[in-house]
C-alpha cells in the first residue's frame, strides 16, 4: 500500500557512505510506489547545489569524461527523474538558514527552500520518518 | 510489543558503539519487542564467516532477525556464501517495507 516516507539528512557531499545509503532508501521507497519527503539541513544542503562540477584527474591522466566523476546533483535530478516518471511525489527541501549560512542558494530545478517547520508537516503527514544524522 | 529496526552502518571492529547497539536491540527483543538488525556500510564486515564476533552472535542468540545490506556486501567483495550463519542477505526493500509498516527505524 503506497505511502508517503520523510527522511531528514545531515551529511554533506562527498564524505560520507552516508549519502549513498539514504540516495538507495530514497530511490526503493520511489520504486516501491511510496512518496517520498526529504528535508536536508546543514551540510546536506550542499548536496543539491546546481555549481557541482565534475572535474579531471590530472594525475591519472583523464579528463573530466573520463574520469566521471559522481555528483550528488546529478543523483537527486535522477530521483526527480524517477518520481515524475512513475507518478511519485519527490518533496525535497534544503533548510534555508543551511543554505544561507553556506551561500549555497543555488540549487538544481525541483529543489525548494524551507525550514524546520516544513520538516515537522512532512513528519506529521508521513507514515514514518527516519532521520540519518552526521557522527 | 513493539517492532523495531535498527540500521546498523559502523563496524564492531572500529566502534564500540557497534556493541552498544546490539546490547540495545537485544534488550529491546528481551522486553518482548520484535527487533531486526539491518547492517549497511561498514556495518557488514563482521558478518564475513569467520569474522564473525561475539556482538553478531549475540543478537542472533537473542532471536534478532540479522540482515545484511547485499549492495554493502557486493561492494566489499562478500559473497552470500560467505555471510555467517544466521545473517541473510537483503536488499534495502527491507528497510523501506518495515519503514511503510510503522515500524520504530533507528540509524545508528
Amino acid at each position: 500500500m503506497p505511502a508517503s516516507l520523510t527522511f531528514a539528512i545531515m551529511d554533506a557531499p562527498f564524505e560520507n557512505a552516508r549519502t549513498v545509503t539514504v540516495f538507495r532508501l530514497v530511490q526503493a521507497a520511489l520504486k516501491a510506489g511510496h512518496d517520498v519527503n526529504v528535508f536536508a539541513y546543514e551540510g546536506a544542503v550542499g548536496l543539491s547545489f546546481a555549481r557541482q562540477a565534475a572535474h579531471a584527474n590530472a594525475v591519472h591522466g583523464r579528463d573530466a569524461a573520463a574520469e566521471n566523476h559522481p555528483l550528488p546533483r546529478v543523483w537527486i535530478e535522477q530521483l526527480l527523474g524517477l518520481a515524475g516518471k512513475s507518478g511519485r511525489k519527490l518533496d525535497w527541501v534544503n533548510c534555508g538558514l543551511c543554505v544561507d549560512e553556506r551561500g549555497m542558494g543555488e540549487a538544481i530545478e525541483g529543489v525548494r527552500r524551507g525550514t524546520p517547520a516544513d520538516l515537522w508537516k512532512m513528519s506529521v503527514e508521513s507514515v514514518n520518518s527516519l532521520s540519518v544524522g552526521t557522527r | 510489543m513493539s517492532k523495531y529496526l535498527l540500521i546498523e552502518s559502523r563496524d564492531s571492529f572500529s566502534s564500540n558503539a557497534a556493541q552498544e547497539h546490539v546490547e540495545l536491540a537485544v534488550a529491546l527483543k528481551h522486553a518482548g519487542n520484535e527487533v531486526t538488525l539491518y547492517l549497511v556500510q561498514n556495518g557488514v564486515l563482521p558478518c564475513r564467516s569467520g569474522a564473525d564476533g561475539e556482538p553478531l552472535h549475540e543478537a542472533i542468540a537473542a532471536g534478532i532477525e540479522v540482515l545484511a545490506d547485499d549492495f554493502s556486501l557486493s561492494e566489499r567483495g562478500i559473497a552470500d556464501r560467505d555471510v555467517a550463519r544466521g545473517v541473510q542477505p537483503a536488499a534495502i526493500d527491507a528497510v523501506v517495507e518495515r519503514l511503510a509498516a510503522s515500524w520504530k527505524v533507528m540509524f545508528l
